[in-house]
């Protein structure tokens, strides 16, 4: 066991938790994980949010964020026992022998600072290199994770750069110590796929060049699979399953991870487009206030109803402001949009009660979505009322209809959206919008923020909406998956125009132009070697041309 | 463009129409003072001959807009007219008052800024422990005495128990620094004392709200002391409000002194306005609202430069 570098048994982890109108009282967030990691070997941590990876990612560094306290057992780094060291030992580790990497490095990067002096910082703190040698380190570095004009790289502020490019920026950040472990939480999860396959790569590269040992954080199965040795699947706090990658992906033994595998696996039937189409966009362009620049050129797309038409692209590519155009929030500079056989007003104020009702929206934060003060109860009355004027036991009842439909039960009408999960606050949402009986619900990113079990669990319902109620979908997303599963057509977006459209057999069949291949190829694939694999495609693919 | 240029250009224009409507707003705000100056130079008893001569002698018989035109122009070129009660120049009897109030507010500037941007970072480096209490507590304190009730008790026991400095703030050209320094170091300990907690609070507020950021978290993680983290990686995020305040409390050093000047009868701007306030001496007053305008408008433009500056997006667009 020589080789041990980081070992943690039988760790507990407790916050206070300050409950509204309550004691203060003691939760557990991590109970009796152990790991062991091993010299240049990287480690997955997987599970759904709330599962306390990155709280034990961060314990590692004997870290704990808010009112966290590291209450039990031990974590060894070296063989020291750290868990409840004295601030200066920790501030002696922190940035020398372990270092992190954060989800959002353009958060995590100081405003006011350029990248190279933030980059160096650590390692000039711990006094560990020479200023020099230092910047020429991360140079070096910058040149491994494949960033633009390595030598100047640095002399630039983060706000101008890119968000892949300050991923990779962070990265760099955290090897330039030379560290013994590297803590990755997350660094690919708040990009764009095609940015996520670069990320990925050059992550690797660096693991691999300079032999750190990394704990890769994240709720991508897939993602994870790409990067490490050994997989550990966590749910509430606790270890479900430890093994190598392949046994995990291959041969997973408990169900949960079976479900994780499994997941994404709706079977829909596309449906054939109908003779009248119920949306129909036509050559609508639009920007905001006074830019220079279209921000949607020319797009022209229809909707059938009763089905699914799924808008994908990057961020930036436009997909939300086709939803604020067609809602009214963003008269289109250009084009019209035709709704169930009759011109729709541009501006919302034009729009007639009955036009905004047969017209809701599902957001992408549920959470930010509803009044935290108002009930369940009155969120879902309030269309209830305005729409359709129901009041008292009537207004009552077809609330209690509406929380059947989205498979929540009785309880659920007195309660406030803090009592709620991340899944159900998003379900509330839809029978929120299901209320005013609309023939469209625009759909925006509505499954990003929850884990891929929750989402799942939102697409079947949506779907099963969908064929009762006969209501259509503007589904706006970057995830290709979660298009398979419920697309009748689909657009794909890049820069403000449609770059590909049709009815989903034929979109996601080859040939492809070169900008749906790469959005297709870059999805992260449940299979062992697949970063590689799609890297020498693309080797060759240019080396071909 | 490079957006700097720009935004400065913008700020500069817009303090100069500011300037412009406050003189206007002075101007017409002395106006509208009750009394004739004429009849308050000649007494009651003077002629109507002999008043309106004296009108057409200080041209008060030209339309307003005229003479404010006429007043505005001499400002400009330095000459702020003559004192109706005593005749003499005000430029030149403003020049050395002014000079005395500027360096009063420099002195009380230079320790009350770093001590409270000071003490702002030792209130958030122990953030609800004791030195933060006791800060918050001292400086609460002396912000909520009168400023004359704390004048005579900083001079009843810094000069008529201990006698370390002079009660009364004489100064006079002949006089070193030292001695200049000496004699207006217990005014500037009250002034300190007046400003320093609204600097302190919100030296302490900006940067705790800038501690919420995944940055700083970045830079603990770095193995960094809490101090160090706070000053370099909180307090240049935290630059533009602070320096707010902190522009704000200098405008006030200089032009809300009055009641110090009077209780330490230390000859500045403050006590010369209000003695001819007293006298209806209307181009006095016109003369000192117009460089205090000046003033408070150039130290908040000052900040507004400053924060634009400090924000690197505008600094290094993209």
């Amino acid at each position: 066991m020589a080789d041990t570098l980081l070992e943690i048994k039988n760790l507990r982890i407790e916050a206070t938790v300050y409950a509204p109108g309550e004691k203060p009282r003691d939760v557990v967030i991590v109970d009796d994980v152990s790991l062991t990691l091993e010299r240049g070997k990287v480690m997955g941590l997987i599970g759904e949010s709330g599962a306390g990876k990155s709280t034990i990612g961060l314990s590692a560094l004997s870290y704990g964020r808010g009112g966290i306290r590291l209450s039990g057992g031990n974590i060894l780094l070296n063989g020291r026992e750290i868990r409840a060291a004295s601030a200066a030992t920790l501030r002696g580790l922190r940035g020398k022998e372990v270092t992190y990497v954060a989800q959002s490095a353009a958060a995590a990067f100081n405003p006011a600072k350029r990248l190279m002096e933030q980059v160096t910082e650590a390692t000039l703190h711990h006094g560990l290199m020479s200023k020099d040698e230092a910047e020429k380190r991360a140079v070096e570095l910058f040149r491994t994770l494949s960033l633009p004009d390595p030598e100047n790289f640095g002399k630039r502020y983060p706000h101008q750069v890119s968000g892949g490019q300050l991923q990779r920026a962070m990265t760099a950040m955290a090897l330039c110590p030379k560290p013994d472990l590297v803590i990755f939480d997350e660094p690919t999860t708040a990009l764009d796929v095609t940015t996520q396959i670069d990320v990925l790569a050059a992550i690797k590269t660096a693991i691999a060049e300079t032999g750190v040992a990394a704990l890769y954080i994240t709720h991508d199965l897939a993602v994870v699979a790409q990067v490490s040795d050994e997989i550990m699947v966590l749910r509430h706090g606790k270890m479900v399953e430890h093994g190598t990658v392949q046994q995990i992906i291959e041969a997973p033994r408990e169900e949960y991870t079976q479900a994780l595998i499994s997941v994404r696996s709706i079977d829909h039937q596309q449906k054939q487009p109908t003779p009248e189409p119920l949306l129909r966009v036509e050559g609508v362009s639009a920007r905001y206030g006074a830019m220079a620049k279209d921000v949607l050129s020319d797009v022209s797309v229809e909707l059938h109803p009763g089905q699914t038409l799924a808008l994908v692209g990057e961020s930036g590519s436009g997909k939300s402001t086709m939803a604020r155009v067609i809602t009214g929030l963003l008269p289109p500079r250009k084009g019209t949009i035709t709704f169930d056989g009759r011109p729709l007003p541009p501006a919302l104020k034009q729009r007639s009660r009955d036009e905004l009702r047969e017209l809701q929206m599902i957001y992408q934060m549920a959470d930010v979505a509803m009044n935290p003060r108002q009930t369940v109860a009155t969120i879902i009355g309030r269309p209830l009322e305005f729409y359709f004027g129901l009041r008292g036991r009537k207004r009552d009842e077809r609330v209690q209809e509406l929380l059947d439909a989205i498979e929540l039960g009785k309880g659920f009408a007195d309660r406030y959206p803090a009592e709620l999960s991340g899944g159900q606050k998003q379900r509330v949402c839809i029978a929120r919008a299901l209320a005013a009986k609309p023939k469209l619900i625009i759909c925006d990113e509505v499954t990003s923020a929850l884990d891929p079990l929750v989402a799942d669990g939102i697409l079947k319902l949506l779907l099963d909406l969908q064929s009762r109620e006969g209501v259509a979908y503007l589904f706006i997303t970057h995830d290709i998956a979660t298009v398979r599963a419920i697309a009748d057509s689909i657009a794909v977006m890049y820069r403000g125009q449609v770059q590909r459209y049709g009815p989903k057999d034929q979109v996601l069949a080859p040939p492809f132009d070169a900008y749906t291949d790469l959005l297709l190829s870059s999805v992260p694939e449940m299979e062992l070697g697949w970063l590689e694999k799609v890297l020498a495609h693309r080797r060759m693919t240019s080396a071909g041309n | 463009m490079h957006p700097i240029p720009k935004l400065v250009i913008q700020r500069l224009a817009l303090g100069l129409l500011l300037l412009f409507a406050a003189s206007v707003m002075i101007f017409v705000g002395t106006m509208i003072l009750p009394g004739d100056v004429a009849q308050a130079v000649l007494g009651q008893n003077a002629t109507p001959e002999a008043l309106a001569n004296m009108r057409a002698s200080l041209g008060l018989d030209q339309p307003a807009v005229t003479r404010y035109f006429t007043w505005l122009s001499s400002a400009l070129q330095g000459d702020l007219g003559t004192a109706l009660s005593n005749g003499r120049d005000i430029a030149s009897s403003i020049a050395g008052r002014l000079q005395n109030t500027l360096f009063l507010a420099a002195v009380a500037a230079c320790i009350s800024v770093p001590l409270a941007i000071f003490l702002g970072l030792l209130a958030v480096r122990y953030r609800d422990r004791w030195p933060d209490k006791l800060i918050s507590a001292i400086t609460l304190t002396s912000i909520s005495l009168p400023e004359f009730l704390l004048g005579y008790v900083i001079m009843y026991l810094f000069s008529v128990q201990w006698g370390l400095f002079p009660s009364v703030s004489n100064i006079n050209d002949g006089m070193s620094f030292l001695q200049k320094l000496n004699a207006v170091a217990l005014p500037a300990m009250v002034l300190t004392l007046v400003v320093l907690a609204h600097m302190m609070r919100m030296t302490r507020a900006a940067i705790l709200n800038v501690m919420q950021s995944a940055y700083i978290e970045t830079a603990e993680l770095k193995g960094l002391r809490r101090f160090t983290l706070i000053a370099r990686h909180a307090m240049p995020n935290a630059i533009a409000p602070i320096v707010n305040v902190v522009m704000i409390n200098l405008a006030y050093l200089v032009v809300g002194v009055v009641v110090i000047e009077v209780v330490f009868v230390y000859p500045g701007m403050g006590q010369y306005l209000v003695d001819h306030v007293a006298k209806r001496d209307v181009p006095v007053v016109q003369a000192c609202g117009l460089i205090f305008a000046t003033i408070y408008i150039g130290l908040n433009l000052l900040a507004d430069l400053i924060s634009i500056l400090s924000n690197p997006r505008l600094r290094h667009p993209k």
